[in-house]
């Protein structure tokens, strides 16, 4: 399992959630769970990804990662429809636990309202809600 | 809540914790679930399963002549032939045996083990969460009875060690051979006298051991550095969900008799225990629903409560980390609980097609 980590470079929403605005068309981010959210869930055994072209909505769920304990939700942090969904997942659910920010994203969304991002926490301000 | 002989133990090994029946358990370490289940089935893992609880019931000579012809030994074993679905008298001296207790209506209050440790003294193993029911259901129905009921829960650690070569670590510290499947002998091991049972949870084989409580942590150490992997709850269920085991609470309740329960093999209604006539009606009638092993024919896991499409229930899902499927059993209606019946479930609105299949899922050696 990854280090604890939580990289200066995303957005987080305090559901546990990062987004990662693609640095050259910055209407498109890449969403994931965070390391406190893979920590809790345990080894994530099962991830289905919603198809392309679903519409996604900021603070509600788009999606459900798994683990053998449990079915966790899993937020969306901003608006948008999914363009892309990481099709290695199926095989390799674990890469979530392994590398949640790289190996282990979750989807790609076109925003639909890119001024939703102003709402989300920076590193430091993500870290604090976990007390750490 | 309460914590178990071992706490000190799971804390340094660095386990996740949970609450579990009012306990608090290891429910994974480290390594995770997926390499603690198969360093069960193939090695070997270590459980605290001190949680679980114990009632001691003793006495000896039987008076009653009606009760002597249920169970010939001693008025223990006849309060047992009475509160037990099984045939008691039929277990002898170092014997185990998996019984349920049952109302007057036939629903199960809990699945136990049940040792005779010594000649007219009774061991029996409660689910945590039944413990105390269980124990004053045993005294409410003891009264007509010479004998010495007692709660043996704070004097027992208990500790499973499952896999195949489970048996052969632990016989490298005791001082006598281990005792067959479903036997128990005390043993010194370690330098400690433990009751060594002959049975477990998992489908492997293996052994439970009774401990002291203060002999426990020195024990549990020395099996872990003679290779027993620690598992948590977490694989706990998994394994015993391969291997078909109910959970009480999943696949037992008040509500579900023995017979759809599939466990018409562990009642003996001619011993006219507490239950035994309802029982025997459904048994001759057949249940309108029967609890089934099914596994997804696609990916997904279907989880506790899971709807059937057409009727029934999940009762117990998981992923299976030897098939690599989702696993689970179910109540479906009776015509449909056959092997190879398509089931859809209902996977939080999406359907799921699964297969009803053999018991148990997994099987040793194939």
């Amino acid at each position: 399992m990854a280090e604890v980590s939580y990289p200066d470079d995303l957005l987080y929403h305090p559901e546990h959630d990062w987004a990662r605005i693609d640095p050259v068309d910055t209407d498109v981010a890449t969403l994931g769970i965070t390391w406190f959210a893979q920590d809790a869930l345990g080894e994530v055994v099962f991830f289905e990804p919603p198809a392309p072209g679903t519409l996604v909505t900021k603070d509600e769920p788009y999606a459900e990662v798994e683990s053998v304990k449990a079915v966790s939700d899993v937020v969306a942090p901003l608006s948008g429809e999914i363009v892309e969904v990481n099709e290695a997942l199926a095989d390799s659910p674990d890469s979530i636990n392994d590398d949640p920010y790289g190996e282990g994203w979750l989807v790609r969304v076109r925003l639909s309202d890119p001024s939703e991002r102003d709402a989300l926490l920076d590193a430091d301000a993500y870290s604090a809600t976990l007390g750490c | 809540m309460r914590r178990t002989p071992l706490y000190d133990n799971h804390v340094t090994a660095g386990a996740k914790l949970v609450e579990f029946a009012g306990w608090e358990m290891p429910v994974e370490y480290p390594a995770g679930v997926r390499a603690e289940h198969m360093a069960v089935r193939e090695r070997c893992g270590i459980f605290d399963v001190s949680h679980m609880g114990e009632i001691e019931v003793s006495g000896g000579t039987a008076a009653d002549p009606a009760l002597r012809a249920v169970c010939p030994s001693g008025q223990a074993c006849q309060l047992l032939q009475r509160l037990l679905s099984n045939d008691v008298s039929e277990i002898p001296v170092g014997g185990a045996q998996y019984s349920v207790l049952c109302n007057e209506q036939g629903g199960v209050l809990d699945d136990l083990f049940t040792y005779q440790v010594e000649p007219d003294r009774y061991l029996t193993v409660t689910n945590a969460s039944n413990h105390e029911s269980d124990l004053a259901w045993f005294r409410s129905h003891a009264g007509g009875f010479d004998v010495e009921l007692n709660d043996r829960v704070g004097d027992y650690a208990m500790l499973a060690v499952q896999g195949p070569l489970a048996r052969e670590i632990v016989q490298a510290i005791s001082d006598a051979p281990l005792p067959a499947r479903m036997t128990a002998a005390s043993r010194r091991l370690a330098g400690a006298q433990v009751l060594v049972c002959g049975t477990g949870y998992t489908g492997e084989d293996g052994v439970e051991l009774l401990a002291d409580p203060a002999h426990a942590p020195a024990l549990w150490d020395e099996l872990v550095h003679r290779g027993a992997v620690p598992c948590g709850l977490a694989a706990r269920d998994t394994l015993r969900l391969e291997a078909c085991f109910h959970l009480y609470g999943n696949d037992l309740s008040l509500d579900r008799n023995p017979i759809e329960a599939g466990l018409g093999w562990c009642c003996r209604e001619d011993t006219d225990f507490i239950g035994a006539g309802p029982i025997r009606s459904a048994r001759t009638t057949g249940p309108p629903e029967k609890l089934v092993a099914f596994k997804l024919d696609g990916p997904g896991i279907a989880r506790q409560g899971n709807p059937i499409v057409g009727g029934g229930v999940v009762t117990s899902g998981t992923l299976s980390p030897c098939l690599n499927a989702g696993i689970g059993m179910a109540y479906v209606p009776a015509e449909r609980a056959g092997v190879g019946t398509v089931l859809e479930i209902d996977v939080r609105g999406k359907i799921r097609s699964a297969t009803v299949m053999r018991k148990p899922l997994y099987r040793k050696d194939g």
